[in-house]
Order: C-alpha cells, then sequence, then structure tokens
C-alpha cells in the first residue's frame, strides 16, 4: 500500500495529522503498538520539521507485509550541516516554532532514535529529504 | 491516585473527558518542550504536566500515547484542543498554578517522577 500526503510550510494548525492518519491505519492494521509508536514519533517529528522550516513538502508511506517506509520530500533551505542539526540542541528554529514546543534541536535525534534505518538527502536552497524505514517484527 | 484526586489537589477542573476520571496516575513528567516528551519510552499511566496549550500539546500526547494532560498556570483550553483530545479519549485537567506549585503539591503527595 502507498499513500501521500501533502504538508504546507508554516501551517501549524494541520501540523501532525498526517502522523495521525498513519497512526490510525497502522492500529487499525494490528501493528504492535510499540512500532506504532516509534513509527509516528519519527514521522511526527519529521511533519513538524517540514511545517517548521520548509516551503512545503510531500509525505509517501510505503506500507509492506514486514516495514514501513516513509519518505518526507521538501521543498525548503535545506540543512548546511547535517552532522551538526544531529547533535542534540542544535536547531535553526524560529521564535515562532519555539512557541509551539519544538525547535530546541531534538527533531532529527528523535527521529533516528525511533527508526530502523534513516537516510537524509538534504541541498541548500532546494530542500531535504529523509526516508526512515522500521521493520515489523 | 487517580486523576480526580489529581485535580483536587491542585484545585483543578477536568475541562473535557470526565468519563476517563478514574485513571490512575502512576508518574509525571512535566514540560513545554514537546520533543523531550516525543523521547519517553512508556508513558503508561503518565501525566503530563504543561504550561503550553496549543494544538501541538494534543497532537504530541496523541503520538506518545499520553491520555492524561494537566494544564497549568491558567491557560486556555481552546475548542479545537478539546475536540482532538476526545477523539484521542484523553482527560485534561486545568490548574490555576503555576508548574513549580503543582508540581510540588504532586510530588509531595507522593507521585514520582517518570525520571
Amino acid at each position: 500500500m502507498d499513500f501521500t500526503y501533502h504538508v504546507e510550510g508554516g501551517d501549524f494548525t494541520n501540523a501532525g495529522s498526517t502522523s495521525s492518519e498513519v497512526k490510525r491505519m497502522l492500529k487499525k492494521l494490528g501493528v504492535s503498538p510499540d512500532i506504532v509508536k516509534r513509527t509516528v514519533v519519527a514521522l511526527y517529528e519529521a511533519e513538524v520539521n517540514i511545517v517548521a522550516h520548509a516551503y512545503r513538502g510531500d509525505i509517501n508511506v510505503d506500507l509492506e507485509e514486514d516495514k514501513i517506509r516513509i519518505v518526507l520530500a521538501d521543498e525548503g533551505p535545506g540543512i548546511p550541516n547535517v552532522d551538526w542539526a544531529m547533535q542534540k540542541g542544535n536547531s535553526t528554529a524560529s521564535p515562532k516554532v519555539r512557541e509551539m514546543g519544538f525547535g530546541a534541536g531534538m527533531g532529527l535525534p528523535n527521529i533516528k532514535n525511533n527508526s530502523d534505518e534513516l537516510h537524509i538527502e538534504t541541498e541548500v536552497g532546494k530542500g531535504t529529504t529523509i526516508e526512515f524505514v522500521n521493520y515489523f517484527n | 491516585m487517580t486523576i480526580e484526586e489529581v485535580a483536587a489537589l491542585v484545585q483543578g477542573e477536568i475541562v473535557c473527558g470526565d468519563s476517563f476520571k478514574n485513571r490512575e496516575v502512576a508518574y509525571v513528567f512535566a514540560s513545554d518542550l514537546m520533543s523531550d516528551v516525543l523521547t519517553i519510552r512508556d508513558t503508561s499511566n503518565l501525566l503530563l504536566m504543561t504550561g503550553l496549550s496549543n494544538l501541538q500539546s494534543i497532537r504530541t500526547c496523541e503520538m506518545s500515547d499520553i491520555e492524561m494532560i494537566l494544564v497549568v498556570r491558567d491557560k486556555a483550553v481552546t475548542d479545537e484542543m478539546l475536540e482532538l483530545a476526545e477523539d484521542n479519549d484523553m482527560i485534561i485537567v486545568k490548574t490555576k498554578y503555576s508548574m513549580y506549585k503543582t508540581a510540588g503539591i504532586l510530588y509531595g503527595a507522593g507521585i514520582p517522577a517518570i525520571y
């Protein structure tokens, strides 16, 4: 099964609605609660990142028998230094993002901790693609 | 201790999910930073105490499987927040007390921190 969702940058009202839909879908399919939680925490952090940092993005969810693969591709400023951004506490978030309870430099580390495989491609001035995979067993 | 007893201790008001007032509170985590909340692995019987009252605090609880929220500092809980909380079977308690005072009361009453 393959689904695509669109996310608009700056739309904090709907930030997390895709993660919510994916959570409902995984629960309905009987995926174990621990894996559902890891997947939606990683997805939610990544979805908030698009809203917080990018102009727009698409989230593709590919559900297979043994795993879920999620690709979040955004059009945005890109990440100049991924190693720096992967360290806890490093962030370029705006005050508005911080008001929402994010932007403390925890997003990418949280995504890493809650995924079995993580791959990040980014180009400054163009955008970022985050791909992560979680296995069901 | 039940969430209803917690509400009484902090002179709080249940603003959503009254039918869940008998849920047991085993631990409390206090934070306004949602990314910190998202790092907690075991959230069973966890009460989130927060002064961050917006849709993202409810969304964070949804993703983290947290079903009990205590909003401090008399922050407004909007209709959108209530709707999302109801959809996820959450109970929300609101208190006029500050986070420090609320935490002190609950810790003094014997509810431990999650870490």
